[in-house]
């Protein structure tokens, strides 16, 4: 058995645990769910919900806030 | 004091309102493209502007530096307008707009959907069709365009809170190309018009103006000037000269000149 799953993380290949939620990807990369707004295989995911929703192998999840723009 | 008198106080102008909302500033100004955070807060700070772009991108997750504009700027200071900059077709436009609104400050975003990559034109077509879907879903959408009427008539059309014409292409810095065409959209349309894009320099701003449009946004005039803060005071007063030229009403052009003095009292 595999102690992690592959997923994509703005468009970047990451292995974790499996099982993991939302939030905990967002503590294991040190950000703030206040901070960032949480898009998972193409769906927001409100920041109340960020710790129910469970990360699943080839998950694609987006991680986005804003910057500088015109 | 009147936050809405001009210099004059012969002239009263009618408060700056987009979508319910009312402004003291009709310049708006981006936060792209400064040379450094520190600038770019004295710069808009400089400018008067009370509404601010960002746009909507990944997190850099190696953190190699804080790309976090709201690190530097206030939100409760300004008033946070998202753009779908990037974005090429009308299901990107929407998706970052949601993401946008997601974040949690308003309901309202600039519609960008560009058409083609060399002059950053918009694709008319896509623009209408978000422009559509997101006014459904409850935004108040601030649709960049071109200075076409028949598309800002359409757009106005759509439920759009604003209709924004470029000066010039986003960047280019060329001043209002097309004056008879943006007078023509702020004269047909019932929504706020804001020129948004193109203007270099202060002139440019003031041209603009001068044609009656509600308002301007810009990003790279400030962000490329050789001194940001500087130029974002020109362009606040430039914004206001031209606003308050619109107001008093040019004189009429001449083809032949008319004398300022006296023609009797003269020597023989």
């Amino acid at each position: 058995m595999n102690d992690t799953i592959d997923i994509t993380v703005n468009g970047q290949h990451r292995a974790v645990s499996p099982g993991v939620t939302l939030l905990e990807l967002l503590a294991s990369l040190a950000l703030d769910p206040r901070a960032v707004v949480v898009e998972h295989n193409r769906t927001i995911v409100r920041r109340p919900a960020l710790g129910d929703v469970r990360i699943a192998p080839g998950d694609a999840v987006e991680l986005v806030h804003f910057v500088g723009g015109g | 004091m009147n936050p809405m008198a001009t210099a004059v106080d012969t002239l009263r102008d009618t408060p700056f309102t987009i979508g319910g909302r009312t402004f003291h500033s009709r310049l708006m100004v981006g936060t792209g493209k400064y040379r450094d955070n520190d600038t770019m807060v004295r710069a808009i700070d400089a400018s008067g502007a009370e509404i601010v772009t960002v746009a909507v991108r990944r997190v850099d997750l190696d953190r190699t530096r804080e790309t976090g504009v709201l690190y530097h700027l206030d939100p409760k200071r300004y008033f946070l307008l998202a753009n779908t900059a990037g974005c090429a077709t009308a299901e990107d436009a929407v998706r970052y707009a949601r993401l946008a609104r997601e974040a949690g400050f308003n309901e309202f975003v600039k519609l960008e959907v560009i058409g083609d990559q060399e002059t950053l034109l918009p694709d008319v077509q896509g623009l209408l069709e978000a422009a559509k879907i997101l006014v459904k879903d409850g935004f108040r959408v601030l649709a960049y365009t071109n200075e076409d009427l028949v598309t800002a008539l359409r757009l106005e059309d759509a439920g759009c809170t604003a209709v924004m014409p470029l000066a010039s292409p986003i960047g280019s810095g060329l001043g209002l190309l097309n004056p008879y065409s943006v007078r023509t959209i702020k004269r047909r349309l019932h929504v706020p018009v804001v020129v948004d894009a193109g203007v270099g320099t202060a002139s440019d701003a003031c041209l603009t103006m001068e044609q009656g449009v509600d308002g301007i946004l810009m990003n790279t005039a400030l962000a490329a000037a050789q001194d940001p803060v500087a130029m974002a005071h020109a362009m606040r007063l430039a914004v206001d000269a031209g606003r308050t030229a619109h107001l008093a009403g040019r004189m009429p052009r001449r083809e032949v000149a008319v004398p300022s003095s006296p023609l009797e009292g003269m020597l023989d």
